[in-house]
């Protein structure tokens, strides 16, 4: 109902004036009232300001949001490939996944991947946060600095890891060899779980920051007279970190540990660029095997349902964040 | 003595050594980008030298980056899909955030969760169906395909944002104005709008550093050399076949970063508001 009557009072603030259209209630009723006192009092009505200002995202989430998402499931059960309308076909591309040992191994990688690399960036991003939370010269430069890994754009930061990773000319490989621990190059990309490690390094030392910084901020709302008080009662510094300041960050820890895991889960850029799924298709994970089977393989269908795989999980995750923030108001 | 001594290994040990790793660790790599761009190829491929300096500084990797490749193109298409997306999302989200912070209507609260649930919906979900709604509107191939979906992810997140900063910023200024005789519009835009903008720069920095950065979408909607972005024309255009040219490579990395490393420095704190306030909602 309230949409009905927003539309022409919109169109009407665009076009003011214009001779084209609005619907005649507002035509007719220019004349009287006079056209921006009208609009004027319509807008005093909290509703119909509400309506007007959140027509705007409305209009782009449904376009770019909601569309695509009815269409994702459609084209998941469809056998639409480039070029070609495609046909209902049931849950025929989730059945292959199933039977595709890629698919399974990607299922399987995103979770490694998504676990190992939050975890640690939980626990180095606490440390680092402990790090900074304390007083020394120049601390506002480091923590600036410290922001940089999450600040660039990831697909050029990966790049430079890629170069560090290289199979020739790896720095990595000439420390070790001149330090004089290895004799022969380290293949670092070359092997399916040593890439992996790759990856979720470079996952870590982008995201890293991320924990850091917020982390921070919730440490920065720790009453410091706590921890006097834990002192005097003879707490050493290891339970009151455990005992005092953990249970009073653990809230905003689990929502950044949420976000994260959320972006893990569904990175995309950092593994196209550092291993393109391979190698063998050893490192892919949903977002990277869906591009592959989607963009390079023009299986759209397909790639749809592989990408669509991620959306349960996703909403696991959703569900409880939601869930978490309604109890913690 | 042996006191002070003690404790300033200790110190050593839990701090000083940690914090230099650290700092050491997050910025190697973009060590790694400002020499490999200076270095000369014979440099660069021969194993025998040391990896960490050069003696023969050259700019002929920024050289070929701007005379062999689309690069300002592609730094100029940047800045306005960043700039104009940025814009985008800010108005929306203003409005939007300000609506759902102070007015009263039926549903208030369940649009803030369907907002909020927008807001983690990641691009690989919907690049593909995305694709092919691009293609519908005609829009594919040109700068509009991911001007108008890079909002999908900053609306939310601006939105989010300023409904927190709104909801900071005291009623009871607003009813003062209204009973001074302005209207609800007026009091909106001249008096609440106004005290918002430490928020509103906070959430326009961190919406043009994620559209600087955005990946998937441009990779998939953008697809002739002249239309791309710096990250995918890095990639995509410096890459060929099985080759890596290394230095142009990171030359291109190294100016990709910093236009985006500049306005973060120049407004840490409202970055860092931005992001901290993100999470906290």
């Amino acid at each position: 109902m309230a949409d009905q009557r927003i539309e022409p009072i919109l169109a009407e603030s665009v076009a003011r004036g214009a001779t084209a259209i609005p619907a005649p209630v507002v035509v007719v009723a220019v004349p009287k009232l006079g056209r921006p006192r009208r609009f004027g009092q319509l807008l005093e009505r909290e509703h119909i300001l509400a309506a007007v200002l959140l027509a705007p995202t409305l209009v782009i989430l449904t376009l770019f949001i909601a569309y695509p998402f009815v269409l994702g499931i459609w084209l998941a059960v469809s056998d639409k490939v480039v070029g070609r309308p495609g046909n209902f076909v049931g849950l025929h591309n989730f059945w292959v996944n199933l039977n595709d040992s890629i698919f399974l191994r990607a299922f399987q990688n995103t979770f490694v991947y998504t676990f190992i690399a939050t975890i640690l960036k939980l626990v180095l991003g606490m440390g680092a946060a402990l790090l900074l939370n304390q007083h020394f010269r120049f601390k506002r430069i480091v923590r600036a600095s410290m922001l940089l890994p999450w600040i660039v754009p990831t697909v050029l930061s990966t790049l430079a890891w890629q170069w560090m990773f290289d199979a020739t000319f790896s720095v990595f490989n000439w420390m070790l060899m001149n330090v004089g621990i290895i004799s022969q190059r380290i293949l670092w990309l070359g092997d399916g779980t040593l890439a992996m490690g790759c990856l979720i390094t470079v996952n870590v030392w982008r995201g890293m920051p991320f924990f850091a910084i917020t982390l921070l901020a919730g440490l920065q709302t720790v009453n410091p007279d706590l921890h006097e008080a834990a002192e005097i009662d003879g707490a050493n510094a290891w339970q009151r970190f455990w005992r005092v300041t953990l249970p009073l960050i653990k809230p905003i820890m689990l929502v950044v540990v949420l976000f994260s895991m959320i972006a893990t889960f569904a990175d995309f850029q950092l593994i196209y660029v550092l291993t393109r799924g391979g190698p063998y298709s050893s490192t892919h994970v949903f977002g990277t095997y869906a591009y592959e089977i989607a963009m390079r393989a023009a299986k759209l269908g397909q790639g749809a349902s592989i990408s669509l795989t991620l959306f349960p999980f996703l909403l696991m995750v959703i569900v409880f964040q939601l869930w978490y923030i309604r109890r913690s108001d | 003595m042996a006191v002070q001594y003690g404790s300033r290994l200790k110190r050593a040990v839990t701090f000083h050594i940690p914090l230099t790793v650290m700092v050491v660790a997050t910025l190697f790599p973009f060590y790694w980008m400002v020499i490999t761009s200076v270095r000369p190829d014979v440099e660069l491929y021969n194993v025998k030298m040391n990896p960490f300096f050069t003696l023969h500084p050259t700019l002929t990797h920024f050289y070929y980056l701007f005379e062999l490749t689309m690069f300002p193109r592609w730094a100029w298409n940047t800045l306005f899909i960043a700039t104009v997306s940025t814009g985008i999302s800010l108005f929306c989200g203003l409005l939007a955030g300000y609506a759902l912070a102070r007015l009263q209507f039926r549903w208030a609260p369940s649009l803030g969760t369907v907002i909020f649930i927008t807001y983690l919906v990641p691009p690989t979900l919907l690049f593909i169906p995305l694709g092919d709604v691009v293609k519908t509107f005609g829009i594919g191939d040109t700068p509009w395909a991911v001007i108008l979906t890079y909002p999908t992810f900053l609306i939310p997140f601006c939105t989010w944002l300023l409904m927190g900063y709104f909801k900071t910023i005291p009623r009871e200024i607003e009813d003062c104005a209204r009973i001074d005789g302005a209207s609800r519009f007026q009091a909106m835009v001249r008096i609440t709008f106004p005290l918002a903008v430490p928020g509103i720069l906070s959430a326009g920095i961190f919406a043009f550093t994620l559209s600087w950065n955005e990946f998937l979408y441009a990779l998939v909607f953008l697809a002739s050399p002249q239309q791309k972005t710096i990250p995918i024309g890095v990639f995509t255009e410096l890459v060929r076949g099985d080759v890596f040219y290394w230095g142009p490579l990171m030359a291109g990395a190294l100016l990709g970063s910093i236009p985006v490393a500049l306005v973060y420095s120049m407004f840490v704190e409202h970055y860092v508001t931005a992001l901290t306030g993100a999470v906290k909602g």
